[in-house]
Parts: structure tokens; C-alpha cells; sequence
């Protein structure tokens, strides 16, 4: 991509391709520059101020907003539910991709059925499904306590429950999400060179061998893409926590994004919400560094 | 000699303990796939059963007898469904459209147009990839409502008719196609916009055809960015709709109507990703899917 010398801009051809180049990005450039720099900006403006989205003035208080935060137990209570909700979803996704692709990965009939099984809940629509695992949830009639019962345990009261209503917006984000993880697993796995877990299998190592020796360090760069593609993604949980639970009971779902939305939609607090908002960037903003750092340290060289 | 039947007696043992494997773990996915498919299961037997008495039946009958196959109808007609089906498609087909269209063209000035300043442009597209919309959803709100475009498609399309990840995955195609190509091209009289639509359009069919499926099934399930910038059931789509339903329903929630709405609302976006499958997979592979 070397840059050519702007001298060149003299010749005519090349001031066509300059004034083509502006005009095919010029949608785009609009499309962000309003949409997504502007509004950036805007946040972060907004987070200096104190308004309700609808009186004339906005009124300026300077780090008041963050200040309110940080002694706001509710904003820590937020913090706390979004990183345990976050972190479970993630663990037990890459843990049922990672079972689901070893086994996918071999010979075996009706795989392609069984992939198309596994991958169906991350594709369809979420609040649907959130309606679904209400009923699912439901303590009386539901699905979830009826199996319960079947092997003798009297289920909880899921989503009325503080302790439980949580454990519940896991088990269906996980359903929904290691169907994602899996079809990850399944492209890293066809990348790492057959021949090597046949050598080792020669020189006598066993199928568990095998497994830790070769198969998870080579995969090691796909296992950290899924962590923090899902890290991402868990932090922005919004649809299956605004359907099923509205954050309760009493704050014990609210999670990060879900306490935007509530601050800024239902008690609308715009400049404390946009100071959320710009907490809640750093956050992913961090995660991503992370993740290219990360993964420019993993990247597996053959 | 006594080696070599030892040798043998290990490898037998280990192709053994290797069948072993292979049926434990045949059953394993199989059990799973059921324990994944049952949710499923679930929602369309429900959304079958004739009644409430049925539906609270317990413990629960799988297969209702005499399947109720109105339910359907009535779902539908409970609530404005041809109205949100109608914005759905609209405002999930225009988006895709615009999105590809305007990828493509910035994809192309970002693989085969050299201009001083083009890098630093590339960097403010990708750094786009980094901001999330949830992020911006409080000032974008008021901007909306500047314009006047609250609870309009506006609203729902034009800040999403730009893709810095569709930017990039086209332009990933693009970069394969050989540069002399482009430049015999150019002398030979061709626009850019000629050699965008004839060559390199043509050229990177099954990339472009992955985002707009990517795309479009990532519109059409969104719920947060539709719930906030409309207000009025009009402008309701699907996955907005099928919750405003439960929502309004009055005294307890007739789960068997409820299921066959939310099957009315997902049953699309399977029976595309059933069809479209492979692209589905390869694309989500290659670049990995924002949102849950």
C-alpha cells in the first residue's frame, strides 16, 4: 500500500481517481462521520451535562455524572452482574463449542444435520426466543422444572428468583450461543494439519494425548477469536434481558447495557446515561486491544 | 518376533479403545442434539395445544390431540403481524441493499483506487468496526429525533446503510483480483464504476452474497435499535411486534397463541438459514458475527 507522491495528482487521470474515490466513499463517510464520530462525540459531551431529553438547556456539571457513578451501589451491582454474567456465558460456550466440534470433526452420518441443530439458536431471532424461555422457565408449568422433577428435584422459581434469575439468562444465552463457538471450533480444527495428529499417534500417543498435546495448543489461536468475540458480544447482552427479566428482580439481571437503556428510555437521565455509555466503550475498547494484542501473539504459523 | 506381537496387541488395543471413543461420543452429540432441539419441540407443541387447560397440563402431553392448527391464524390476527412482517421486509431488504452497494464502492477505492490520504481513511473505517451501536444509542436518539426521523424507516435504515465489516470482508475479495486486470481496463477506456460492476462485482459473487446474508439476518433480529427509534405499532417489525403482543396481553399470557407467533417470527430466518446454509457458516467462520 505504498502511497504514491501527490505530485502526481497533477496528471489528469489521477485527479479522476481522486474525485471517483471521494465519491464512492462519500456515502459511507456521511453515514459515520454523523452516525458514528459525530454521535461519539456528542456522548461524550452529553456525559458533562444533566438533562432530561426534553427542557431547552442542557445543564452543564462538568464530572458530576461520573462522580454519581462511582458511589451509585446500583451502577456496581450492574458492573458485578454484567462481568458474572458475561464470564459464565463465555466459559460454558467455548466449553460446549469446543466438546461439539471435536466430535463434529470426525467422520460420522447426519453431521451436517446435527451442525445445522447445534447453530440454530445463534441465528434466530432473540426475542423470540427470549418469549420462548419465559414459558420455559415458567416455575408451575414450564419445561425447565417439569425435567427437573423428572430426576427428583423441586426447580426454583427462575425468573422471579434473585438468585436464580440470573443462572437462568445464562443457560439460554449459552444454548444460543455455543452453536457459534462450535462452527469456530469446527473451521480452526480443519486448519491444523492432519498429518501431525497422525505422527503423533505413531510415536504412541494416545487419543487423550493427542487431544492435550496437539489438538488444544494448535487451536489455541481460534480458542482465543471465540473468547473474546464472545466476550464482546456478552457485554452488549441487551434483548433476552429486557424480554425475560427487565434487569430484575430487583436489579439482579441488570446488566450493563440493559441499565443504559433504562436510565436513558425509561427514567430519562440522558447525561448519566451517556456517561455509562462512555464507561461502557473504554470497557470494549479495552477487550478489543486485548484481543488484536492477543491475537497478533497466538497466531499460529505453519 | 516377541515384539512384534506386542507391537500388534497395542495397535488392536488402541483401535479398540478408538471404536470406544467413537461410540461414546456418537451418543454424546446425539443427546445433545436433542437436549438442544427440545426448546424447539417445545414451542411448536405448545403452539399447537387447543386450549389453556391444555397448555397447563401436567405433566405436559407432547403431541396435542387434536393438533390446533388455527392457533396460528389467531396469533396472527391478534396483533398487527402484516403490518410487522411488511416493515421487517422493507427495512431489513433496503438496508441489506444500500449496505452492499455502498461496501462495495468504498471496498473498491480501498483495494484498486491510489490516492495520497486513502490509509488514514482505511484507519477512520476500521476504527468504526470498534464502536458498537448500543454505544452510541443515546446521542444517535437525539439526533434522530432532530431530523425528524424518530419512529420512521429512516430512522431504522440510514444508520446502517454504511459497513466498515462489510468494507472490509469485500474489500478482502477484492484485493484477489489481479491489479493488471483493473489497470488493462482503465487503458482501455473503462470507468471505475464500469470495472466495479462488470469485473470485480462478478468476480467476488460468493463474498459479497455471505455479508448480505450475514447482514440481513442480523437486521432482521434486532430488537434493541427497532424498540428505542419507534414508537407507534405501525412502525413495529417482527421481533418488536411478537413482544408488544405479550406485553399487551391481559390477565396471564396465552402461551399457546404466544408460541405460534414467536414460531410466525423465527420461522423465516430458519427456513433462509436452512437454504443459505453454507454461506451462513463459511461467513460467520471466516469473520466471526457481532451481536448474540
Amino acid at each position: 500500500m505504498a502511497l504514491r507522491k501527490p505530485a502526481l495528482l497533477r496528471s489528469p487521470l489521477r485527479r479522476a481517481d481522486y474525485l471517483t474515490a471521494i465519491l464512492f466513499l462519500a456515502p459511507s463517510l456521511i453515514v459515520f462521520g454523523v452516525f458514528v464520530y459525530y454521535a461519539l462525540g456528542f456522548n461524550l459531551y452529553l456525559s458533562f451535562t444533566s438533562w432530561n431529553f426534553l427542557s431547552s438547556t442542557k445543564t452543564f456539571i462538568g464530572l458530576e455524572n461520573y462522580q454519581r457513578m462511582i458511589a451509585d451501589p446500583r451502577f456496581w451491582k450492574v458492573i458485578v452482574n454484567t462481568f458474572y454474567f458475561s464470564i459464565a456465558t463465555v466459559a460454558f460456550s467455548l466449553l460446549f463449542g469446543l466438546v461439539l466440534a471435536l466430535i463434529l470433526n470426525q467422520k460420522m452420518s447426519g453431521r451436517g444435520l446435527l451442525r445445522v441443530i447445534f447453530f440454530s439458536p445463534y441465528i434466530t431471532t432473540t426475542s423470540a426466543l427470549a418469549l420462548l424461555w419465559i414459558w420455559i422457565f415458567d416455575p408451575n408449568y414450564g419445561l425447565m422444572n417439569y425435567a427437573l422433577q423428572l430426576v427428583g428435584i423441586g426447580g426454583p422459581r427462575w425468573l422471579t428468583s434473585t438468585t436464580w434469575a440470573m443462572p437462568a439468562l445464562i443457560i439460554m444465552t449459552v444454548w444460543k450461543t455455543s452453536g457459534y463457538a462450535m462452527v469456530i471450533f469446527l473451521a480452526g480444527l480443519t486448519n491444523i494439519p492432519h498429518e501431525l495428529r497422525e505422527a503423533a499417534q505413531i510415536d504412541g500417543a494416545g487419543p487423550w494425548a493427542t487431544l492435550w498435546k496437539i489438538t488444544l495448543p494448535l487451536l489455541s489461536p481460534t480458542t482465543f477469536f471465540i473468547l473474546f468475540t464472545l466476550l464482546i458480544s456478552a457485554f452488549q447482552t441487551f434483548d433476552q434481558v429486557a424480554v425475560m427479566t427487565a434487569g430484575g428482580p430487583i436489579n439482579a439481571t441488570n446488566v450493563l447495557n440493559y441499565y443504559i437503556y433504562e436510565q436513558a428510555f425509561i427514567n430519562y437521565k440522558a447525561g448519566y446515561a451517556a456517561s455509562l455509555a462512555v464507561v461502557f466503550f473504554l470497557i470494549l475498547l479495552g477487550l478489543t486491544i486485548l484481543q488484536l494484542r492477543a491475537s497478533r501473539r497466538w497466531v499460529y504459523q505453519p | 518376533m516377541r515384539q512384534s506381537i506386542s507391537k500388534k496387541a497395542v495397535i488392536m488395543r488402541r483401535q479398540h479403545i478408538g471404536t470406544i471413543i467413537r461410540i461414546i461420543s456418537f451418543a454424546l452429540i446425539v443427546v445433545l442434539a436433542v437436549v438442544v432441539a427440545i426448546p424447539f419441540l417445545w414451542m411448536i407443541s405448545t403452539s399447537l395445544k387447543p386450549d389453556l387447560r391444555a397448555v397447563f397440563q401436567f405433566p405436559p402431553q407432547w403431541i396435542p390431540h387434536p393438533p390446533a392448527w388455527d392457533n396460528y391464524l389467531k396469533a396472527w390476527n391478534s396483533a398487527p403481524f402484516n403490518r410487522y412482517l411488511m416493515n421487517s421486509v422493507i427495512v431489513s431488504v433496503s438496508t441489506v441493499v444500500f449496505e452492499v452497494i455502498n461496501a462495495c464502492l468504498a471496498a473498491y477505492v480501498f483495494s484498486k483506487i491510489r490516492f495520497p490520504g486513502r490509509d488514514l481513511l482505511f484507519l477512520l473505517f476500521l476504527a468504526v468496526m470498534m464502536v458498537p451501536s448500543q454505544v452510541i444509542v443515546v446521542p444517535n436518539y437525539i439526533i434522530l429525533s432532530k431530523l425528524g426521523w424518530i419512529d420512521t424507516y429512516w430512522a431504522l435504515i440510514v444508520p446502517f446503510v454504511a459497513s466498515a465489516y462489510g468494507t472490509f470482508m469485500i474489500r478482502q475479495a477484492f484485493l484477489d483480483v489481479p491489479d493488471d486486470l483493473v489497470d488493462a481496463a482503465r487503458v482501455d477506456g473503462a470507468s471505475h464504476f464500469t470495472i466495479l460492476r462488470y469485473v470485480m462485482i462478478p468476480l467476488s459473487r460468493p463474498m459479497i452474497l455471505t455479508f448480505a446474508l450475514l447482514n440481513f439476518n442480523w437486521r432482521w433480529n434486532d430488537y434493541f435499535w427497532t424498540l428505542i427509534m419507534t414508537n407507534s405499532d405501525t412502525m413495529r417489525t417482527l421481533p418488536v411486534g411478537v413482544i408488544a403482543m405479550q406485553a399487551g396481553a391481559e390477565g396471564g399470557t396465552n402461551w399457546h397463541y404466544m408460541m405460534a407467533a414467536a414460531v410466525i417470527v423465527i420461522l423465516p430466518v430458519l427456513v433462509l438459514f436452512a437454504m443459505t446454509q453454507r454461506y451462513f457458516v463459511e461467513g460467520i467462520s471466516h469473520t466471526g458475527l457481532k451481536g448474540v
